[in-house]
């Protein structure tokens, strides 16, 4: 069995809250970012923490941690983030990156398949391990890349709904999409904070927090409208005639 | 022939291990430290995160291979050429004979090549004989048996096969300390015909770096590890100040702070180690991981030489925005990040109150002083090993060397290898060339290879030499880590 350190010992409380001087109220989760090497993880966090984009970033090695504070209305919502490395050699410890982690971006790339269904293997490897509730965010990146774009827009979609996960398209290299995607996740946790949901886990997070999380079309336009042109020019080359079945697990 | 009571940068007690490198390369792998270090502490607690991974080998079909065929055949019969005459190749296979890497080109399309080379390796072993080298055309062909794995080198450069050898136990070593052995042993007891490169992918990169940076490092060549110049009051506030905030914390086995390919401090459980040769991967895989400045990082590395069979789990980050050294704090704990991100901060809080962080700084923006600035006129550059510490001097690159970075890299292997060619080792080596004169030196405490000017008198060597080791004697608790600092 594992040690438990100081830091897991607290986060088995659903989400950790602190209250800052001011009694405002502080949120703290932990985030882990899974997917296929090369998707660009490492990309979107570098995008968002850092505003750059670096089209020589090196693989990275086992993992890299980064915090975020994000403001949510009155409240701090602080996402302790992991981002794994996506090589084959590191998935022995990718559970101690998931274990007790709150949300998930699971990525994929747009243009590559492989990505896209190693990306539902983690789906699996998560079901299968992870007991606590989770914000399981799917990631599509590099729709830059729309005119190789193999996995559509509806496939990721539905496939999403399967899981009960919100799905974004995302180009870490154009900027678009990413500011979204961590003030959804920031906000879910909040919302996890208030609501004391702590019964839901991932196993059964199905219908109820589906519509839950679908419902919250004020992000949905906004990452739509954030990825407008894109977007149909994505929609145009499914056109192109796409068959992969969407298997879902 | 004693010109100083004690040669500079000698010490009792080393930092590092001194095992002299080329000699006793093979074999001396210590493989049940983390073991030991688990069951001290923690006797139940010893999961080894090496054998999980093993089952899930087979989970992802569809990435298989990481190259694409995809050139057109004219253009492979140019690329043939060009690839053909390659200074310097290099291929790793397994004993069945499958691709892993190649240096330059796409190992699929040379799987005729690799078929050769296992079957030379396969015929010789059927004799119980050992396939080491073939001499051919300036050509020497290397190879290295090392189970699971067959290295090849095909080198037309001035290299002794013994230099090659110890190349080939370089990337070798790179791939353990990326897998560990005891996973590559198991990998291929299970399916002999395993393609590893799946679990390799990102490490041909490191694999290639490591070529390079052998090639134009003398770390590689003399076993050994240069340390920034640091005053040695403040090399020890820096080795307190890691002590101090990692006092409470079980399970450190060694505290590495570098930078630019120098070491300014280790710290290390009493009982344990390190191998240069185990630094030098180190240093190779934070200079080719850009990532590690921006970020902190979480990694699993083995150490072959220190134990070969597991990983130890590293903390990486860099000091700070304002300090660009790097600290690994390595634990065989999976679950210590947290802790040990806390002490990076005490660590660097305390260096920052200490001034630390601007003596590094100073010392990393002065470069070393060149051979004329010390006063030293006939002499264009040298390197100097002590062998009790394991560690090395060289002075910066003056013209023209500065230009020719490869010149000076091709005298100093020819030079050591008149000292460590196994079959007539000298002592004393002096030989007078077009461009310059190079000698080489080979005592019980120091090695010392020095490029003198042409002309320089053979009167004059004697002399030059005796203050060039006064000047670094003078100079060596700047220039060396003579402390042992220990958690
Ligand atoms: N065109 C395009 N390229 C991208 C984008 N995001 C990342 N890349 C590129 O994809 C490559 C891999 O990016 P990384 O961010 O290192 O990918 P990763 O998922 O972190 O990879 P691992 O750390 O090995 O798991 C890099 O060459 C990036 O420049 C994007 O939005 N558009
Ligand atoms: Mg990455």
């Amino acid at each position: 069995m594992l040690q438990l350190t100081q830091c897991e010992v607290i986060s088995n409380i659903p989400v950790r809250v602190n209250y800052d001087l001011e009694n405002m109220k502080t949120i703290i989760g932990k985030v882990v970012i899974l997917g296929h090497q090369g998707v660009g993880k490492t990309s979107t966090c570098t995008r968002y923490v850092e505003k750059t984009f670096n089209r020589h970033i090196s693989p990275t090695i086992g993992a890299s941690f980064f915090i975020s504070r994000i403001k949510v209305l009155d409240d701090y919502v602080k996402l302790q983030i992991w981002d794994t490395a996506g090589q084959e050699r590191f998935k022995a410890m990718t559970p101690m990156f998931y274990r007790n982690a709150k949300a998930a971006f699971l990525m994929f790339d747009i243009t590559s398949e492989a990505s896209f269904n190693s990306m539902k293997n983690w789906v699996l490897e998560l079901r299968r391990n992870v007991e606590q509730p989770m914000v399981l965010c799917v990631l599509g990146n590099k729709i830059d890349l729309a005119e190789r774009r193999v996995v559509s827009r509806d496939e990721a979609l539905a496939y999403s709904k399967t899981i009960g996960a919100r799905y974004f398209e995302i180009s870490a290299m154009r900027d678009q999409g990413i500011e979204i995607v961590f003030k959804f996740v920031a906000m879910e946790l909040l919302r996890m904070s208030t609501k004391n949901s702590s019964a839901t886990s991932l196993k059964v997070y199905n219908t109820e927090n589906v519509n839950g999380v679908m419902a919250s079309s004020s992000e949905l336009e906004a990452t739509d409208i954030g990825n407008e042109e894109i977007v149909n020019m994505s929609i145009n080359s499914i056109a192109h005639g796409h068959t992969v079945p969407s298997r879902c697990c | 022939m004693s010109y100083l009571d004690v040669e500079p940068g000698a010490a009792g007690e080393s930092l590092l291990l001194t095992t002299d490198t080329n000699a006793t390369f093979d074999n001396q792998y210590m493989s049940s430290s983390l073991e030991e270090i688990k069951n001290e502490i923690e006797p139940s607690e010893t999961e080894d995160s090496n054998n999980e991974s093993i089952s899930n080998v087979t989970t992802y079909e569809e990435n298989s291979s990481p190259m694409s065929v995809d050139n057109e055949d004219h253009e492979d019969r140019i690329q043939d050429k060009k690839w053909a005459l390659m200074d310097k190749h290099i291929f790793v296979l397994s004993l069945a004979g499958k691709p892993i890497y190649s240096r330059y080109g796409n190992e699929d399309k040379l799987a005729w090549l690799f078929g050769v080379m296992q079957t030379l390796v396969s015929f010789i072993q059927s004799n119980d004989d050992n396939l080491i080298s073939i001499s051919a055309g300036g050509i020497n062909f290397v190879f290295s048996i090392k189970k699971p794995l067959i290295l090849v080198a095909v080198s037309r450069k001035q290299e002794s096969v013994q230099q090659l050898q110890n190349q080939l136990n370089y990337i070798y070593n790179q791939i353990a300390s990326m897998l560990t052995t005891s996973k590559l042993i198991k990998i291929y007891e299970q399916r002999q015909n395993y393609d590893l490169r799946r679990l390799l992918t990102g490490v041909e990169r490191l694999i290639n770096h490591l070529l390079d940076f052998a090639e134009a490092e003398p770390a590689f060549l003399l076993g050994a590890v240069q340390c920034l110049s640091l005053s040695s009051s403040k090399r020890s506030n820096i080795s307190s100040a890691i002590i101090s905030s990692c006092s409470k914390i079980k399970n450190i086995v060694f505290a590495i702070l570098l930078a630019n390919n120098k070491l300014i401090t280790l710290v290390r459980m009493k009982k344990y180690s390190l191998h240069p040769s185990d630094l030098h991967l180190i240093f190779n895989l934070v200079q080719s991981t850009e990532s590690f400045k921006t970020v902190e990082s979480w990694a699993p590395i083995c150490l072959p030489r220190f134990d070969s069979s597991g990983f130890l789990y590293g903390y990486v980050s860099y000091l700070s925005e304002d300090c660009q050294a790097c600290l690994l704090l390595l634990t065989v704990e999976r679950d210590a990040f947290h802790t040990l991100k806390e002490a990076k901060q005490r660590i660097v809080e305390k260096l920052r109150r200490n001034n630390c962080l601007e003596a590094i700084n100073e010392s990393l923006a002065k470069p070393d002083v060149n051979c004329a600035e010390s006063g030293f006129l006939e002499v264009r550059h040298y390197l100097y090993k002590s062998k009790s510490t394991a560690q090395f001097y060289q002075p910066s690159v003056s013209p023209p060397y500065n230009k020719y970075g490869q010149v000076l890299t091709d005298l100093y292997k020819r030079l050591h290898q008149g000292l460590h060619c196994s079959a007539r080792p000298l002592k004393l080596f002096f030989e007078r060339r077009a461009n310059e004169a190079i000698f080489a030196w080979d005592t019980v405490g120091f090695e010392l290879y020095i490029i003198f000017e042409p002309l320089v008198e053979t009167g004059n060597v004697v002399a030059i030499i005796t203050r060039l080791l006064n000047w670094m004697k003078e100079r060596e608790d700047n220039l060396f880590h003579l402390q042992v600092p220990t958690f």
